[in-house]
C-alpha cells in the first residue's frame, strides 16, 4: 500500500484516530502526578470526545467508501454508530466522574480504558471484513473485561470480571469459527465479496453451519435468551458506572456486528430466509424472559441487567423485520436505550453512595419525599423503560412494532406490546417506593456533584426530545441504512 | 499427503473438547487452558481452509488469531490472580457471591 493512499485512508477514519489519541494522552497524564490530574483527564477525555463527535458527523452523508484494502468502510452506518458511541462514552466520562472519586478509582486507567473500548466499538461499526470485525470485538471485549474487574479489593467486582471474561471469550471464540466456517465454503472474508459469493454460489450445509456459530457467538455478545446467562451477575458485579457503560456501549456495538454480518454480508432475500426465522424465535424469547424474571428482582440494579436483557430483545424484533424501517429503528432504539439506561444508572450512582452498596429496592423508599428532583428523574427514566409516551422509549418501540408489523410478524409486535405491558409491573414498583413509602430514619439529603447533574441534564434531555420530536434522530437513522435497503 | 477434511474433523473434535471443558471444569486455570485449546482448533481449520483455497488469506489471519489469544490469555490470568489472592481460591464453585 503506497503512502498517499495511506494517509488518505487514515485520514478517512479520522473519528477512529481522534479517539485512540485521546485514549493515548489519557495515559501519558496518567504518569505525571499534577494536582489537578483527575479534572485534566477529564476535561482531556470531552474534548476528545467532542472533537471525534464532530468527525463522525461530518461523515454521516458521503458514498460508502472501503479504506484499508476493504478492511474497513466509511458509510452512513458506520457514521451513525461512531456518532452514538462517542456520545455514549462522553456520557459514561460525565456520570463516572465522581464515582471515580468517591471509590478511590484510578482515573487515568479507568478513562483510557473506556476511550480503547469506544474505539473499539467504532471498529466494529465500520468493519467491513469479518477479520477486522473480530478484532475491534476482542479490542472492546479486553478493555471491558478490566474494567470489570476495576474494584480489585471487591470480591463481587472481581467475580463479575471473571465471568464475563469467561462467557466473552468462550462467544468470541464461536464467532471465530464461524468465520473459519464461513471462510472455507465462501474463500473469502470481506462482507461484500461474500453477498457476492453467496448469490453465486448459493448456500451449503458448511455455510449455513458457520452462519449458526456466527449467531451463537453475537448472540452472547448481545445477550439474547438463551445467551444471556451471565448478564444479571456481571451487571450486578461490575462497578456500577462500569455497568451502565456495558449496557449501553457493548450492547449497541453487539447490534451494529449483527447489522453490518446479517443485514448486510447475508441480507439477500435468498439467505435472509435462513436466519430471520431463527432471529424471531431468539426475540420472542427474550422479551419474554427478560420481563418475566425482571419482576421478581430484589436489586435495582439486578433488575436493570433483566430491563437491558427485555430492551435487548425489542431492538431484535427490527432486526427481524429486515427492512429499511427495521434497520432504522435498531439504531434509533440503541440510541434511545443508551440514554434511557444510562440516565437511570446516574440516578443508581447517586442513591449508591460510598462503597456502590446501596442497591436495594428498599432504598429507593421515600426519595421523593427527600430529594423530590433525582425522584422525579428516575420516574421519568423508570416510565421511558416501560414506553410510556411522551419519552424517547415510546417513540421506539413504536417503531420497532410498526416494522414489524410491515414485515408481516405480528405475533412478535405483540408480544412486543404484551411484555411491555408486563415490565411497568417492575418499573412501578420503584416509583411506588420513591413515592408512597417513608424514608429511612436517617436517609440524608443527597448533595449532587455538576458533572452528575450534566450527565443528568442530557440524558433527561435526550429522553424527552426523541420522544417529543422523534422525527428528526429517525431520519438520521433511516438516511444511514438507506444504501443497506436500496429500492 | 493427508487430505483436509481429516483436518477440519480434528480442528472440530478439538474445539468441542475445549468447549466441553469450559463448560464442565471447575478449575478456573483448566478453564482458561479449555479456551485455548478453542482458539487453536479454529486456528487449525483456518490453516487447513487456507491450504484448501489456496489463499493466502487464511494464514495471515492465524498469526492475528495467535495475538488475539495471548493478549487474551494475559487479561484472563490477571483476572484470576487478584481473585486467588483475594480468596485464596481458583475453584469456580467458590465464585457465587450472586447468587439469589
Amino acid at each position: 500500500m503506497e503512502v498517499p493512499a495511506l494517509l488518505e485512508d487514515t485520514a478517512a477514519l479520522l473519528p477512529h484516530v481522534t479517539v485512540l489519541i485521546t485514549g493515548l494522552v489519557v495515559l501519558v497524564l496518567d504518569l505525571f502526578p499534577l494536582p489537578r490530574s483527575r479534572w485534566a483527564i477529564e476535561a482531556v477525555s470531552l474534548v476528545g470526545l467532542a472533537l471525534a463527535f464532530a468527525c463522525a458527523l461530518c461523515q454521516a452523508g458521503g458514498e460508502p467508501r472501503a479504506v484499508f484494502m476493504g478492511m474497513a468502510v466509511v458509510d452512513g452506518l458506520g457514521g451513525f454508530f461512531n456518532a452514538a458511541f462517542v456520545l455514549i462514552a462522553a456520557l459514561t466520562v460525565l456520570l463516572s466522574a465522581s464515582y471515580v472519586r468517591r471509590e478511590g478509582i484510578r482515573p487515568g486507567e479507568y478513562y483510557a480504558l473506556i476511550l480503547f473500548a469506544t474505539l473499539g466499538f467504532m471498529f466494529v461499526g465500520s468493519a467491513s471484513d469479518l477479520v477486522m470485525m473480530f478484532l475491534a470485538i476482542e479490542t472492546f471485549s479486553m478493555a471491558t473485561y478490566i474494567l470489570a474487574g476495576l474494584l480489585r479489593d471487591t470480591p463481587r467486582s472481581l467475580e463479575s470480571a471473571f465471568k464475563y471474561f469467561m462467557l466473552g471469550a468462550f462467544s468470541s471464540a464461536f464467532f471465530l469459527y464461524g468465520i473459519a466456517t464461513v471462510y472455507g465454503s465462501l474463500g473469502t472474508t470481506n462482507l461484500l465479496a461474500l453477498s457476492q459469493a453467496m448469490s453465486e454460489q448459493g448456500t451449503s450445509p458448511l455455510l449455513l453451519m458457520g452462519m449458526g456459530l456466527l449467531i451463537v457467538g453475537l448472540g452472547f455478545k448481545v445477550a439474547v435468551v438463551p445467551f444471556h446467562m451471565w448478564v444479571p451477575d456481571v451487571y450486578e458485579g461490575a462497578p456500577t458506572a462500569v455497568t451502565a457503560f456495558m449496557t449501553a456501549g457493548p450492547k449497541a456495538a453487539a447490534f451494529a456486528a449483527l447489522l453490518r454480518v446479517f443485514a448486510q454480508g447475508f441480507g439477500a432475500p435468498a439467505f435472509s430466509a435462513e436466519w430471520v426465522p431463527i432471529f424471531a424465535v431468539l426475540a420472542a424469547l427474550t422479551m419474554l424472559l427478560g420481563n418475566i424474571v425482571a419482576i421478581v428482582q430484589q436489586s435495582v440494579k439486578r433488575m436493570l441487567a433483566y430491563s437491558s436483557i427485555a430492551h435487548a430483545g425489542y431492538a431484535f424484533v427490527a432486526l427481524v423485520a429486515h427492512n429499511a424501517a427495521g434497520a432504522g429503528s435498531v439504531l434509533y432504539y440503541l440510541v434511545a436505550y443508551a440514554f434511557m439506561s444510562l440516565g437511570a444508572f446516574t440516578v443508581l450512582l447517586i442513591v449508591a453512595r460510598r462503597d456502590d452498596q446501596r442497591h436495594a429496592f428498599d432504598d429507593y423508599a421515600g426519595l421523593g419525599a427527600t430529594n423530590p428532583a433525582l425522584a422525579a428523574i428516575m420516574a421519568l427514566f423508570m416510565f421511558a423503560l416501560a414506553g410510556f409516551p411522551p419519552t424517547a422509549g415510546f417513540a421506539g418501540k413504536f417503531y420497532v412494532f410498526s416494522a414489524a408489523a410491515q414485515s408481516g410478524y405480528y405475533v412478535l409486535a405483540v408480544i412486543g406490546v404484551l411484555t411491555s405491558v408486563v415490565s411497568v409491573v417492575y418499573y412501578a414498583r420503584v416509583v411506588i417506593l420513591m413515592y408512597m413509602h417513608e424514608p429511612d430514619v436517617e436517609a440524608p439529603r443527597i448533595r449532587l456533584a455538576p458533572t452528575s447533574m450534566a450527565a443528568l441534564g442530557v440524558t433527561v434531555f435526550g429522553v424527552l426530545y426523541m420522544g417529543i420530536f422523534p422525527g428528526g434522530v429517525m431520519q438520521f437513522a433511516a438516511r444511514s441504512v438507506a444504501f443497506l435497503f436500496p429500492g | 499427503m493427508i487430505p483436509v477434511p481429516y483436518y477440519l474433523v480434528i480442528s472440530a473434535v478439538l474445539f468441542v473438547t475445549g468447549a466441553v471443558g469450559v463448560l464442565l471444569r471447575r478449575n478456573a486455570l483448566i478453564m482458561l487452558m479449555s479456551l485455548e485449546l478453542m482458539l487453536n482448533a479454529v486456528n487449525l481449520s483456518f490453516v487447513a481452509y487456507a491450504r484448501m483455497l489456496n489463499d493466502t488469506g487464511g494464514h495471515v489471519i492465524v498469526f492475528l488469531n495467535i495475538a488475539v489469544a495471548a493478549a487474551e490469555a494475559v487479561v484472563g490470568l490477571a483476572i484470576l490472580l487478584t481473585i486467588f489472592r483475594n480468596r485464596e481460591t481458583v475453584n469456580v464453585d467458590h465464585l457465587n457471591l450472586m447468587r439469589h
